[in-house]
């Protein structure tokens, strides 16, 4: 059994791991809902992010936030493409999930072509730095994408419940022509949609980035565990992803202190499978 | 004898292959030959259960892992032949793969892009489990020590040959399937779950077995791999790599044709095999993943479904203009009131505590007409679903000739007799009008086999007046036509009960006459009807009985002209006036 001071600081990894996680499955849970999209090119948007910044500010010396606020507009152009793409087709769900994963293979290609299969590390004052408080160590990375993690996940949410905008997404993803015929401009929407959900996969990544060693094989490492927290916290439910992501972020770090590392997936999957078979419903 | 031309072909081509090394080629032209049966054989497995019945797995990696697993653990460290190793590697992901069916598949909503998911997850609870066992540990298992048998040529040779085998029993498996009663019920549940259950195709039984072979072909194509690589790692056996390549091939090649994702797997096999080395392997990747998206943008079929549409096209007769049933004399036989055929007692559902069904009685006799009547959700189609075995009633019997069929799975209340038709029509949108109704032939009370469904299909089509478009599909019919398909098919089904769900409903005057004068035909062959409608008007002029539901509940029963009178029927109708 491990101490008390272990167990303390397993818990606030996990806590730390959850708002990643969150911050990772928003886009995906908001296209997937909102969009009929499932996008597994978000994972290779993320990490395509996160090697901006690498390459901004690691190589070419930028601020680490001079550079997201460079890179998350481009994603944001990524995005509007991807969907003008999926609507000139009109894709159906499940073709949008064999497409996205088309181009999350190339995109992968492409990062390895570009940086190499070898590790990168984006070295910053803020990678390392930690606070002391009481017996637990407080990284500062990432308490600060925890922090953005919240801060997104609310604005997101006050975002779809009170403006106009948000409004009618909504009602343009319960009932698109019903939406259309009371002037809901649909693919408007999804378009700003989508190049916001991209735009999230530029924060995502920038912090990816900060706290992260990079790998082109990681980006597959990820998928598991965030369809786990998107599942699991209600399609479109910003603070269902939140929730989701720190219950699935303490287990892990939980199983991993009192087992080894190398069982924590299985948490992850046998919830995602649990929530499957009992509670299809939930999407 | 064409029929059997593809397998014949298949079978000379494999028997000139396994004859191969007997001529001693270089031993890369084994391995690659080897690496190509590989791949036809896991992609052809995964169309078994994948491209038949439209579940698409992304867990294919799960079972060829649990059969690579089974080889490396029994042929290194337990010492077992390895010939013996291969059928175990298959009955292991057998087994694997029947557990999770049993479960999985009793979810109804557990299809498309869900059941992928799941596939995909169980995959990596797999691998995490295997490889914090003794199954693997961490540094992944040896297998070089590992005698191989001589067969005939070399030892080397028995790994090329065992590879052709699996590959050659995959596709001669997805070729029978394809004829059989079980392909043809995997098809239905493809393009529509429901209905094929209701029509009487025992969907769990079948997608069960679907999925145990497929498993089983997967499981020991992976016995034989296990050989091949003789270093056998989590991270390889169990990575996207797998999943990601056999939908691929079966997407590109076509999933729903047999040698659809064979095609596939040689084109991909040979776009990688020209990229090797450095970079050219990213290239190749990112080739494959652009080849991909472009298939599923521009032939979402596949190149067989393409080729298939092509074929179809021309034999396919020029566009006849909308035919009309003839119009045949109709003797309205009065009936003496039969035995009764069904009876409700006391049916009670609940969804989430709105009553849609609280507690109906009622009887229907052999050889009547019955119409079901009343305003919009007042419970019509929920009994129409009740008896025909999509829902299961909260409380109440419901017997048919003596058998309880509240409890009963919907392809066994269709094999009792007992069909219906949808009010907006559901045919299996991929199966041709003339496949469509000799389905309902196969499944239904009729039960036929094939060539005698076929017969009684297009017996049926001519009643209806759709023979000339037993080759059509059914996106090509009007509602007007699709209705007259719905028709035809509870007729090739041989059911002694029809449940007409507003056959009406959307038809022009004069097309309303044709379909009532259908209907009628269809009784005088020996069928009882239900007949649920709102034109009254039509209800007037064909129903022997009527009754009303409102609210869930039976508010009138009777003769028609004397039921509509009833003020409790009028106000139901008409407002609460009177109530």
């Amino acid at each position: 059994m491990p101490s008390a001071t272990l167990l303390g600081q397993s818990v606030l990894s996990g806590i730390f791991a959850g708002g990643l996680y969150a911050l990772l499955g928003l886009g995906l849970s908001l296209s997937w809902r909102f969009l009929r999209v499932i996008n597994l090119a978000h994972f290779g948007f993320i990490f395509l992010a996160a090697y901006m910044i690498y390459q901004l500010a690691g190589v070419w010396g930028l601020s680490p936030f001079a550079a997201m606020l460079l890179v998350v507009p481009c994603l944001f152009l990524l995005g509007v493409a991807l969907q003008a793409l999926f609507l000139r087709f009109s894709i159906n769900e499940f073709g949008s999930l064999l497409v996205t994963f088309g181009i999350l293979t190339i995109t992968e290609a492409a990062i390895q072509w570009i940086w190499t299969a070898d590790f990168r590390r984006l070295e910053t004052p803020y990678g390392t730095a930690s606070y002391r408080v009481g017996e637990l160590f407080v990284p500062v990375a990432e308490a600060l994408t925890f922090a953005v993690a919240v801060t997104l996940s609310i604005s997101v949410w006050a975002l779809l419940r009170f403006t106009y905008i948000g409004k009618a997404i909504r009602a343009s993803a319960d009932d698109p022509d019903m939406a259309a015929a009371f002037g809901v401009r649909g693919h408007g929407l999804a378009l700003l949609l989508s190049g916001a959900v991209a735009a999230t996969a530029g924060i995502a990544g920038t912090f990816i980035a900060l706290i992260a060693t990079l790998a082109p094989a990681q980006i597959f490492s990820w998928i598991g565990v965030i369809f786990a927290v998107v599942i699991l916290g209600g399609l479109g439910n910003p603070f269902g992803i939140l929730a989701a992501g720190l219950l699935i972020g303490v287990s892990e770090a939980v199983t991993m202190a009192l087992t080894a590392p190398s069982w924590a997936p299985l948490v992850s999957f046998s919830l995602l499978i649990l929530i499957l078979v009992l509670r299809p419903g939930r999407i | 004898m064409r029929r059997y031309l593809p397998a014949g072909v298949l079978t000379g081509v494999a028997l000139a292959l396994a004859g191969l090394p007997l001529a001693h080629p270089p031993a890369f032209v084994e391995s690659i030959l080897y690496l190509v049966f590989f791949w036809i054989a896991l992609a052809t497995s995964w169309t078994i259960l994948s491209g038949y019945s439209g579940y698409f797995s992304f867990g294919h990696g799960a079972f060829f892992g649990a059969g690579m697993y089974t080889t490396a653990n029994l042929a290194g460290p337990l010492g077992v032949p390895f010939l013996w190793t291969v059928p175990a590697a298959g009955c292991a992901a057998l087994l694997l793969g029947l557990s999770i069916g049993a479960v999985v598949f009793r979810v109804r909503r557990l299809r498309g892009e869900l059941f992928a998911l799941l596939s995909l997850a169980v995959t990596f609870v797999l691998a995490t489990i295997v490889l914090n066992t003794r199954l693997d540990g961490g540094p992944g298992v040896y297998l070089s020590g590992v005698k191989l048998p001589k067969l005939y040529a070399s030892p080397a040779s028995t790994i090329y040959l065992l590879g052709l085998s699996v590959a050659f029993a995959s596709l001669i498996a997805a070729w029978l399937m394809r004829r059989s009663k079980l392909g043809r019920g995997l098809f239905a549940i493809s393009d529509d779950e429901d209905v094929a259950e209701v029509m009487g195709v025992p969907t769990f039984g079948y997608k069960l077995a679907a999925f145990g072979l497929s498993c089983f072909l997967a499981g020991a194509a992976g016995g034989v791999h296990a050989i091949f690589v003789f270093y056998v790692t989590v991270a390889e056996t169990f990575s996207i790599t797998v999943p990601l390549y056999v939908v691929l091939m079966g997407v590109l090649g076509g999933a729903r044709h047999w040698i659809g994702p064979a095609i596939g797997a040689v084109f991909i096999i040979g776009v990688t095999y020209s990229f090797v080395g450095g970079d050219w392997a990213l290239a190749g990747r990112a080739a494959v993943g652009l080849i991909f998206i472009l298939a599923i943008l521009f032939l979402p079929q596949g190149v067989m479904g393409l080729v298939a549409t092509k074929c179809r096209r021309r034999r396919a007769p020029p566009e006849a203009a909308a035919t009309t049933a003839p119009a045949l004399p109709v003797v309205r036989t009065l009936l003496p009131p039969g035995p009764v055929l069904l009876s409700c007692e006391d049916v009670q559902l609940a969804f989430r505590g709105v009553r849609a069904l609280a507690g109906v009685s009622l009887d229907v006799r052999e050889g009547e007409i019955l119409g079901l009547v009343g305003p919009n959700g007042s419970g019509k189609s929920t009994l129409t679903n009740v008896i025909s075995g999509y829902y299961r009633p909260d409380a109440g019997r419901i017997l048919f000739r003596g058998k309880d069929l509240a409890r009963e799975p919907g392809h066994r209340i269709a094999r009792l007799g007992v069909a219906r038709t949808y009010q907006i029509p559901r045919p299996f949108a991929r199966l041709s009008v003339g496949e469509n109704v000799a389905l309902s032939a196969m499944f239904g009370a009729a039960g036929l086999d094939r060539e005698a469904a076929e017969r009684r299909a297009r017996e049926c089509l001519d009643f209806v007046g759709l023979g000339d478009r037993a080759d059509a599909l059914p996106t090509a019919l009007n509602l007007h036509q699709r209705k007259f398909l719905e028709l035809a098919r509870v007729l090739a089904s041989g059911a002694r009960l029809i449940l007409l769900d507003e056959v009406l409903a959307g038809l022009a005057p004069s097309e309303i006459d044709n379909a009532l004068d259908l209907v009628r035909r269809i009784r005088a062959n020996g069928a009882t009807i239900v007949f649920i409608e709102h034109n009254m008007r039509a209800v007037l002029a064909l129903a022997d009985r009527v009754v009303v539901l409102n609210y869930g509940q039976l508010i009138a029963a009777g003769l028609p002209h004397e039921v509509m009178r009833q003020p409790e029927v009028v106000a139901a109708y008409l407002g609460g006036a009177h109530a």
